[in-house]
């Protein structure tokens, strides 16, 4: 499996916003070991079969990407740009296979030393297109830029940030 | 903006980068000792302060950067004269009298309280203010 939890980038304003998707799909091998919380009915009896929902942390790593994305882009690619800090991960409702996410990120504040960005996680309707996207998470995260970093530490010169995977969904996105 | 709706300001940040109670931050609070914050929390204290208070802040305006790689400012773990004095000019909202009194590296983060943040965007201000009316 790749640690990329993005399908496609459908918008790119370089230094503003960046919109991305990913299709939930049954056949991700951790769907079938992670479960939604509540698995009868309110004031049911009989427990429903556990329901496969995706993790909590694989949406908020795919808001990182996203917006990491997007701040790695402002610089054309030469910051190592790392996720420091979830500062708030609200999430509201599950996703379940079939389930299309849209990823919207946004710069909130960026200098040298690294970034702040807000990202909004919707699910678009597999059955009604004309049905309007649920919330399911508002999530802010900050972001470093590894070689300015507050200590001094020194890294290798190699960009390992963006690799091989990300470069294919830039590239497969029309973005580079 | 008086020294309280600075205190107001600084307190809803520090709540908000760090999840505590406003009753936790008073302002002889340390931020990392007993507030809880790592290093990375400064730069997202950083960021939180530019957007509540309109300003720019400089990469090592208000924390220090390079003093503890250098061995002229750093010796056998304590932070030397010229180090202090370095520190001094970079952070002239810190207030370094008790620690010059014991300089121990370790010692370092202890100097920044909820007071020095409040002093620090007392001095920004201040300095805004000085530009736009000179």
């Amino acid at each position: 499996m790749r640690w990329l939890w993005l399908d496609r980038i459908v918008e790119l304003i370089p230094r503003q916003r960046l919109v991305a998707i990913k299709h939930v799909s049954l056949a991700e091998e951790h769907l079938h070991d992670h479960f939604a919380s509540e698995l009868s009915p309110p004031g049911g009896s009989e427990p429903l079969p556990p329901m496969p929902v995706m993790p909590a942390c694989f949406i908020v790593e795919g808001t990182a990407q996203a917006a990491g994305i997007l701040i790695g882009h402002a610089e054309g690619f030469r910051e190592k740009v790392i996720l420091a800090k979830v500062s708030k991960a609200e999430l509201d409702l599950d996703a379940v296979p079939g389930d299309t996410l849209r990823y919207t990120a946004t710069i909130q504040q960026m200098d040298a030393v690294g970034a702040a960005a807000s990202g909004l996680v919707e699910i678009l309707s597999a059955h009604d297109p004309a049905r309007p996207p649920q919330t399911l998470a508002r999530i802010d995260l900050v972001f470093s830029h590894l070689d300015n970093n507050l200590a001094g530490e020194s890294f290798p010169e190699e960009n390992f940030v963006f690799g091989e995977s990300f470069r294919t969904l830039l590239r497969t996105s029309g973005v580079a | 903006m008086t020294h309280e709706e600075i205190l107001g300001k600084v307190r809803g940040v520090l709540v908000d980068a760090l999840a505590l109670d406003e009753d936790d931050v008073t302002p002889d609070a340390t931020l990392f000792g007993d507030l809880g914050a790592e290093s990375i929390d400064i730069l997202d204290i950083q960021f939180k302060l530019e957007q509540a208070f309109g300003f720019k802040i400089a990469q090592g305006e208000f924390f220090p950067e390079g003093v503890s790689q250098d061995p002229e400012f750093v010796r056998e773990g304590k932070v030397t004269p010229k180090g202090i004095q370095v520190l001094r000019q970079k952070l002239p909202h810190v207030d370094f009298a008790d620690f010059e009194r014991d300089p121990q590296m370790r010692r370092l983060a202890d100097i920044f309280t909820v007071d020095t943040v409040v002093r620090f965007v007392a001095n920004k201000l201040n300095a805004g203010e000085a530009k736009a009316t000179a």
